[in-house]
């Protein structure tokens, strides 16, 4: 990435991470734990698998109806960040920036890279097809996720959606395999940021400034003025 | 100026009481007064009990999450569709017999007496003669095949017939524009749905399970059936019917369940 030569702007360049995206990132780190954690506390008062139950450590709300108080309040928070979130991405042009094109080929020579690990992580602003493949993978999981949610609250007013799923059941077991996908990104999410703490960094205070948009890339979509 | 003395109590008894009662009971006196004390510090202790989180979880909380509750019960409302019907299922996977729940275990089950047995009716009704099991039973029935979906997740497909509630409530003059029709059971449980739900194709008065009358623990002998409502909302061993404009706080939502819970 080139450096920042000369800013004749008054404005210094943007953040890597502008705050009303650092806030939006947050409400939804938060409001996706209190999703898993109440969920887990409905799922408990009727599992699905014999051999599992969620701890009540682990669990938000006394008894299962409290669970879905706090569920059906926090999808709202969820739903409306989100919403914000993916309108901020498409219309910046942040995730065409930051998370596109992903190619397969990358993917695997950075896979392995990463596996034995040679991977470099020198420039924080640019994130490599692991990290990309990752990002628009739970972008994608919590829109299913919301999906299948959707169809199990509502499975008459929706019940196309339903039998799409193939039934309540299947819908609930979708709902389930799109929390255990979420729990898993966000394990290895909390790790990796954890082995690169300036990633964290980044994300509470905003991270390197970009450099100055260039004319032969695509980058000044919604950057400097 | 002179101070009155304080005027003489009428239930002040001529004769004092002896000082020496004090002395005899001695005992007593200082063991009611320790019993006080004792008492005060404890409740003391257990308010700084509460404090830890079930103040928080009770008040300031809980009723922040139940007025979140009331907002999801307007856009459910809002969600509902009286037209939309739910699926329909065959014969052959009618499960039998249906899956019990209430709130307390099936051996506790107090079964209906049928003899002398009557469905009371209430509130904005033109015509609120009781109703009795062979008026009932006269009345057109409508069979449907439907899922039973439980709050907790599990489901079942069930075979259920009886008057449409719609039919019934038209029949006995109910206000059809009133707002909701409370269930008042046996079991001392309260349901009360909103009127389009009440009056959707698919919500019956239940009195017959797979062909035969429904046995005591599933709510003999009329039931509530809704293919348009979690299932603790199909009110099981109805006594009363009432039609209200005043919504009545039900069995499931004292204890923090949503209200309108519509599937």
């Amino acid at each position: 990435m080139v450096a920042i030569t000369e800013t004749r702007a008054a404005k210094p360049p943007r953040r890597m991470h502008p705050l009303l995206l650092r806030i939006m990132h947050w409400i939804n780190a938060i409001s996706m734990i209190l999703m898993v954690m109440s969920g887990w506390k409905i799922y408990n008062d009727e599992v699905i698998f014999g051999f599992l139950h969620f701890p009540d450590e682990l669990t938000l709300g006394v008894w299962a109806q409290h669970a879905l108080q706090w569920h059906f309040f926090v999808m709202w928070i969820l739903v409306l960040n989100g919403l914000c979130y993916l309108a901020y991405g498409i219309f910046t042009g942040r995730f065409r920036r930051m998370l596109l094109p992903i190619r397969i080929r990358e993917i695997i020579h950075e896979m392995v890279a990463a596996l034995t690990f040679r991977l470099k992580h020198t420039d924080l602003t640019h994130y490599n097809a692991v990290q990309k493949l990752l990002y628009v993978g739970v972008i994608l999981l919590i829109i299913l996720q919301v999906i299948t949610g959707i169809a199990i609250w509502k499975p008459v007013q929706f019940s196309g959606l339903v039998s799409l799923m193939g039934g309540f059941q299947a819908a609930r077991l979708l709902h389930f395999i799109g929390m255990a996908a979420i729990v898993l990104f966000f394990l290895v999410h909390v790790s990796l940021a954890l082995l690169v703490p300036k990633t964290i960094l980044a994300m509470l205070t905003g991270g390197p400034r970009i450099a100055p948009p260039s004319r032969h890339t695509d980058e000044n979509v919604g950057t400097n003025p | 100026m002179s101070i009155r003395p304080p005027a003489r109590s009428l239930f002040r008894p001529k004769v004092a009481p002896d000082q020496s009662v004090l002395a005899e009971n001695k005992e007593l006196i200082e063991s009611i007064e320790r019993r006080g004390f004792l008492k005060g510090t404890l409740s003391l202790g257990a308010l700084t009990f509460l404090s830890g989180c079930n103040i928080s979880d009770r008040d300031a909380v809980q009723s922040f999450l139940r007025t979140i509750s009331a907002f999801n019960d307007r856009i459910q409302s809002l969600l509902f569709d009286p037209n939309k019907l739910a699926p329909t299922y065959s014969v052959s996977q009618v499960v039998k017999p249906p899956r019990f729940n209430a709130y307390y275990d099936i051996e506790r089950v107090m079964p209906i007496d049928p003899r002398g047995w009557q469905l009371g009716l209430a509130g904005l009704i033109q015509d609120k003669r009781p109703w009795s099991l062979e008026q009932i039973y006269g009345f057109p029935e409508q069979e449907e095949i439907i899922k039973h979906i439980c709050v907790e997740g599990w489901e079942y497909i069930g075979q259920w017939s009886g008057p449409n509630l719609k039919q019934f409530l038209t029949k006995i003059g109910a206000d059809l524009s009133a707002k909701y029709v409370v269930f008042h059971c046996n079991d001392n449980y309260t349901e009360c749905i909103d009127m389009p739900s009440a009056l959707h194709p698919q919500t019956i008065l239940a009195t017959k399970y797979a062909g035969e009358p429904i046995t005591d623990p599933y709510g003999f002998p009329l039931r509530l059936r809704t293919a348009v409502k979690i299932g603790f909302k199909n009110a099981k061993w109805i006594r009363a019917i009432e039609v209200t404009n005043t919504h009545v706080e039900t069995f499931w939502e004292k204890q923090g369940f949503n209200w309108f819970s519509g599937i």
